[in-house]
C-alpha cells in the first residue's frame, strides 16, 4: 500500500476526479500556479489548465455564490476558502443559498457543490487565520459537513463530497497536512455517516475530530501504560453523524470524553454530549468531559496560543477525571 | 437608447405585450386583495409599475435562459412562463404551488422555465448567476443567464463580488437593476452618492444600456441587445432599467416616507400599461380592451379558484427536501 500525505490524498483526489469527469472544475484565491496557500492543488493547473483550475479575485461571496450557480446548472465545483475565518465572508451564499435552494424550491434544485477550507492553530497566526468554525456549519440543515483526519479519509470522503448531490463543507486542518500515512493503491470512496474506531478499548470512549484525533491517539498509547483502555472514535462527518457508533461505544466503555480544537462553549461537542446523555444516560458512570479550546479568539503570542488551545495533557486529565468517577 | 425603426415590434407582438402586462397588473392587485381579505401569509412585494421590464427582458429569453429574482418577483416569473395557477398556489402554500408551497413569495421557483428563483436576500441571487453562465461558456452552450435586482442591491457587497467576476471571466450574464429609486425605504439620495448606476458597471470595464423601464417596446429593444451581446461571447452587460414601484415596498405599507401626491403622480405619468395602450391606439379600441381585460380576469380569478381547491401540506412534510 502507498504511503502519501494528507496534503497528496486531497490532491489525488481533486486531480482523480477533474481526470474522469469534465463537470469537476475548482475555483479559488491562488490555486492556480501557486497551488494555493498550503500547497493542497500544486500542479493542477499544468494538467487541467486555467479554465478548470481558477484563480479567483479576492471575493468569497462570488467564490462560493459561482460555485452555487454552477452546481445548480449539473456541474461539480470544488471551491477553496483559503482559511476558515473567511468563509464568513461566504456564510450568506453557503447558509441562505447553497443550503436553502432546494428546499425552498419544494425539491426541484441540487446544489452539488463543495467548499474545501481549512484552519487551525499553533503557528500563531493571530486570532483571524485560525480559528475552527466547523461547529457554526453543522447548525445549517441543508449542508453536510466533513473533517477527515488522515489521508485516506481525505482522500474518500472528498470524492464522495464531490459526488453528493447537496453542498458539503469539507474542512482540512493545516497541521495535518503533512502527516504521511498508507492508503489503499485505488481511491474508495468513504461513505458519509460512517465513523471510524481508531482504536479500541473498554474503559473510556474519546470521540475526537481534526487534529485532536492524532492527540487522542497519543493519549490512548499513554493511558495504555497506566492500566487505562481508551477507545477512540473519529466521527469523520459532522453532518450527518453516525450517532450509533458514537453510542455503542459509549454503552461499552461507560465513559465519554469528547474532545476538540474549536472553542468548548457550544461546540460540536456539546451536541455529542447531548445526545451520549439521551441516548444511554444508564450507562455513563461519569459526567460526560469536553476538550477544547478556552473561550477566546486565538491569540498571537506563542505563550498564549498555547494556553488558549487543547493539548495532550488537558485530554490526558479529562480521562483521568472520568476514570476516576468509578 | 432610441429606438431604431428595425427594432420596433408588429402591433401584433405589442398587444401579447400589453395582455402580459395586464395580466401581471391584475394578477398583483388580486395579490393585494387576497392578503388585506386574511388569505395569504407571509410577506408580499407586488410589481405594480414595473410590468415593462419584467416582459421587455423576459420575451427576449428562450426557455432555457435563466433567470433569479428578488423579493418582488412577481412579475419575473409570470413574465418567464410560470403559470398564474402555480404562483397563485404557492402564495396559499399549496402543494400544486411552483415551490410545492416551501417557498412563497419570496422563493418562487421554475427550473423547467429556467427560473432558478426569487431570492430574498437582497444581491443574493447575483453570485448564482455568474456561476450559472459559468458553467453555460464551461460547457458551450449558447444560453444566457439574467439577474434581476433593484437599485438598492448595487450597494451591496455580493454586486461589486459578481459583476467584477463576470466580467472578469466575460460569462454570458445580464445584470438587469430594476431602479424604481427606493430601497424599501430609502430613496436613492440616501443610499447612493451617485446618481448615474452605469458608473458602477463602467468601474469594471462592463458595458451598459440604459433605458426606460416603463417603456415595453425600449426595454425588449435594450434587453434584445444585451442578452445578444452576452450570447455572442461578448461577456456581461448591466441594463439600468429607470422604473416605478406604483405601490408601497410591501402589501401593507403606509408609505410614510414619502410624499402622499406622488404615487398619485406617478400612476398618471409612469405607468406602462397606459403608455402602451396609447402607443397601441386603434389597435386597441374599447372593445378589445374590455376583451381583454375580460380574459385576464378569468385567469386570475381562476388562479384563485385554483389554489383555494389545491391540496394543503401535511406538517410533517416540513422535514422532505432538506436534502437531495
Amino acid at each position: 500500500m502507498p504511503e502519501i500525505t494528507y496534503r497528496e490524498a486531497v490532491r489525488d483526489c481533486l486531480a482523480e476526479a477533474m481526470r474522469s469527469d469534465p463537470d469537476v472544475f475548482l475555483m479559488g484565491e491562488d490555486i492556480a500556479e501557486m497551488g494555493g496557500s498550503m500547497g493542497v492543488t500544486q500542479g493542477l493547473v499544468d494538467e487541467f489548465g486555467k479554465e478548470r483550475v481558477r484563480n479567483t479575485p479576492i471575493s468569497e461571496a462570488a467564490i462560493a455564490g459561482a460555485g452555487v450557480g454552477a452546481a445548480i446548472q449539473g456541474m461539480r465545483p470544488v471551491v477553496e476558502i483559503m482559511y476558515q475565518d473567511f468563509i464568513t465572508l461566504s456564510m450568506e451564499q453557503i447558509v441562505l443559498q447553497a443550503a436553502k435552494h432546494r428546499y425552498m424550491s419544494g425539491g426541484q434544485i441540487k446544489v452539488p457543490l463543495t467548499v474545501r477550507t481549512q484552519g487551525g492553530a499553533g503557528w500563531s497566526p493571530g486570532a483571524q487565520h485560525a480559528e475552527q468554525l466547523e461547529g457554526w456549519l453543522c447548525h445549517v440543515p441543508g449542508l453536510k459537513v466533513a473533517f477527515p483526519s488522515t489521508p485516506e479519509d481525505a482522500r474518500g470522503l472528498l470524492w464522495s463530497s464531490i459526488y453528493d448531490d447537496n453542498t458539503v463543507v469539507f474542512f482540512e486542518h493545516r497541521t495535518l497536512y503533512p502527516i504521511k500515512a498508507e492508503v489503499s493503491d485505488t481511491l474508495e470512496p468513504i461513505e458519509f455517516g460512517k465513523a471510524r474506531v481508531h482504536r479500541e478499548g473498554s474503559d473510556v470512549t474519546i470521540v475526537a475530530i481534526g487534529r485532536l484525533v492524532h492527540v487522542a491517539l497519543r493519549v490512548a498509547e499513554q493511558a495504555a501504560e497506566e492500566g487505562i483502555s481508551v477507545e477512540v472514535v473519529d466521527p469523520r462527518t459532522l453532518l450527518p453523524l453516525d450517532e450509533d457508533s458514537i453510542v455503542n461505544s459509549v454503552m461499552k466503555t461507560n465513559r465519554c470524553v469528547v474532545t476538540h480544537e474549536a472553542v468548548t462553549r457550544m461546540g460540536f461537542g456539546a451536541e455529542i454530549a447531548a445526545i451520549v446523555q439521551e441516548k444511554c444516560f444508564d450507562y455513563l458512570d461519569a459526567p460526560i468531559e469536553r476538550v477544547g479550546s478556552r473561550f477566546a479568539p486565538i491569540p498571537f503570542a506563542p505563550v498564549m496560543e498555547e494556553y488558549v488551545i487543547p493539548h495532550e495533557e488537558d485530554l490526558m486529565a479529562a480521562v483521568k477525571r472520568t476514570v476516576a468517577r468509578g | 437608447m432610441k429606438l431604431e425603426e428595425s427594432t420596433r415590434l408588429s402591433g401584433e407582438t405589442l398587444v401579447s405585450f400589453l395582455e402580459e402586462m395586464l395580466l401581471i397588473r391584475r394578477f398583483e392587485e388580486k395579490v393585494e386583495e387576497r392578503f388585506r381579505a386574511g388569505d395569504l401569509s407571509g410577506f408580499l412585494h407586488v410589481a405594480l409599475g414595473q410590468e415593462a421590464v419584467a416582459v421587455g427582458v423576459c420575451r427576449t429569453l428562450k426557455t432555457d435562459d435563466v433567470i433569479a429574482s428578488t423579493h418582488r418577483a412577481h412579475h419575473h416569473c409570470l413574465a418567464k412562463g410560470m403559470t398564474p395557477n402555480a404562483l397563485m398556489a404557492e402564495l396559499y402554500g399549496k402543494v400544486e404551488g411552483c415551490s410545492g408551497g416551501y417557498g412563497g413569495s419570496m422563493h418562487l421557483y421554475d427550473v423547467a422555465n429556467g427560473n432558478l428563483g426569487a431570492n430574498a436576500v437582497v444581491g443574493g441571487g447575483l453570485p448564482g448567476i455568474v456561476g450559472a453562465a459559468l458553467a453555460f461558456k464551461m460547457r458551450g452552450q449558447p444560453r444566457v443567464a439574467v439577474a434581476f435586482f433593484g437599485d438598492g442591491a448595487t450597494n451591496t457587497g455580493a454586486f461589486h463580488e459578481s459583476l467584477n467576476l463576470g466580467q472578469l471571466w466575460t460569462v454570458p450574464a445580464v445584470f438587469v437593476c430594476e431602479n424604481n429609486h427606493y430601497a424599501e425605504s430609502t430613496p436613492s439620495r440616501d443610499h447612493m452618492p451617485i446618481v448615474d448606476l452605469t458608473r458602477r458597471a463602467e468601474a469594471f470595464g462592463m458595458r451598459s444600456i440604459v433605458v426606460d423601464g416603463q417603456d415595453v417596446e425600449a426595454v425588449h429593444a435594450a434587453a434584445t441587445e444585451a442578452v445578444a451581446h452576452a450570447r455572442a461571447g461578448n461577456g456581461p452587460v448591466f441594463l439600468l432599467a429607470n422604473t416605478y414601484r406604483l405601490t408601497g415596498h410591501y402589501v401593507g405599507d403606509p408609505q410614510v416616507y414619502r410624499p402622499k401626491d406622488e404615487q398619485r403622480d406617478l400612476r398618471a405619468t409612469q405607468d406602462p400599461i397606459p403608455r402602451l395602450r396609447e402607443l397601441l391606439g386603434v389597435d386597441v379600441d374599447e372593445d378589445s380592451w374590455s376583451a381583454l381585460e375580460a380574459k385576464v380576469a378569468a385567469t386570475v380569478e381562476a388562479s384563485v379558484e385554483f389554489a383555494k381547491n389545491g391540496t394543503d401540506r401535511l406538517p410533517e412534510d416540513a422535514l422532505l427536501n432538506v436534502y437531495a
